[in-house]
């Protein structure tokens, strides 16, 4: 399980270094998550470029990762490949969660918002 | 292999079409083993497909798998899967078998009403596996029989040109 974690502009980038967010992988992904979100960042963004597939296990996983997060604290995504974006999309998960394009647009509508 | 047996009967194949026309595979029923069959099962037919159509067959494939290994087989990490597919004209024909405990009956019927469909606002993390089935198989079918689960369906293809 690759995840990278770093702050930028006040929020918390993660990186999935993955191809593949799955059922082989979800439980190690949550604990892990666990373990990063102890950082006190109030934004979290969990940086999906890398992941080609997603199955309801991962989608399950991401999911009880906001969950864990105390109410003042978000989690958002971005960089959502075709298929990973469809099935948030068939699920209407997609409304639960900020999406951005990428990471980069996610930092430069943080520029536009605060200017 | 199976090119070549079929020029030695003598089989004639669909013009233009060199293409991959089974796909039939074994394996143990753990989370990686799902991961490597449908790796299988994708490099197969991955020429006659657009990505689209191979991202929701790698997902039907995923969900209906997931479930045998977590439910059919309770996570115990034995029993075999078999998968077996075949390209036809309209597109793929899928069937896959357990020797595990029966399916509820009411996971193909539930899936069909969407009232029970999980609601995103109370975020849930579970329960997504037969809505997404329902949503992109077809002709999904369920049958048990001598102790086995039988389940079948359909993968529409857009016409190659």
């Amino acid at each position: 399980m690759n995840l990278y974690a770093e702050a930028r502009a006040g929020a918390l980038v993660v990186r999935v270094d993955e191809e593949r967010l799955d059922a082989a992988i979800a439980i190690r992904f949550k604990d892990r998550m666990r373990e990063i979100c102890v950082q006190p960042a109030p934004r979290i963004v969990l940086d999906m470029s890398r992941i080609e597939f997603l199955d309801s296990s991962g989608l399950g996983a991401v999911v009880a990762v906001m969950k864990a997060l105390s109410p003042n604290r978000r989690l958002e995504l971005a960089g959502l490949t075709p298929n990973v974006e469809k099935v948030f999309r068939l699920t209407r998960m997609d409304s639960v969660f900020p999406i951005h394009a990428s990471v980069e647009a996610m930092l430069s509508e943080g520029v536009r918002d605060a200017g | 292999m199976l090119a070549d047996r079929m020029q030695q009967s003598g089989l004639k194949r669909p013009p233009g079409r060199a293409e991959a026309q089974i796909f039939h595979l074994s394996f143990p029923a753990d989370a990686l083993s799902v991961r490597g069959a449908l790796r299988a099962a994708l490099a197969r037919f991955l020429r006659q497909m657009t990505p689209d159509e191979a991202g929701t067959l790698e997902l039907i494939l995923a969900e209906v798998l997931n479930n045998i290994v977590e439910h059919s087989y309770a996570d115990s990490g034995h029993g075999t899967i078999t998968l077996s597919m075949v390209r036809d004209r309209r597109g793929l024909s899928c069937s896959v078998s357990d020797d595990g405990v029966p399916l509820p009956v009411d996971c193909l019927t539930r899936a069909d009403d969407d009232t029970d469909r999980p609601h995103p606002e109370s975020l849930p993390e579970g329960g997504f596996g037969w809505f997404l089935i329902r949503d992109l198989a077809e002709d999904l079918g369920y049958r048990r029989e001598n102790g086995r689960n039988l389940l079948a369906f359909r993968l529409p293809l857009q016409p190659q040109a």
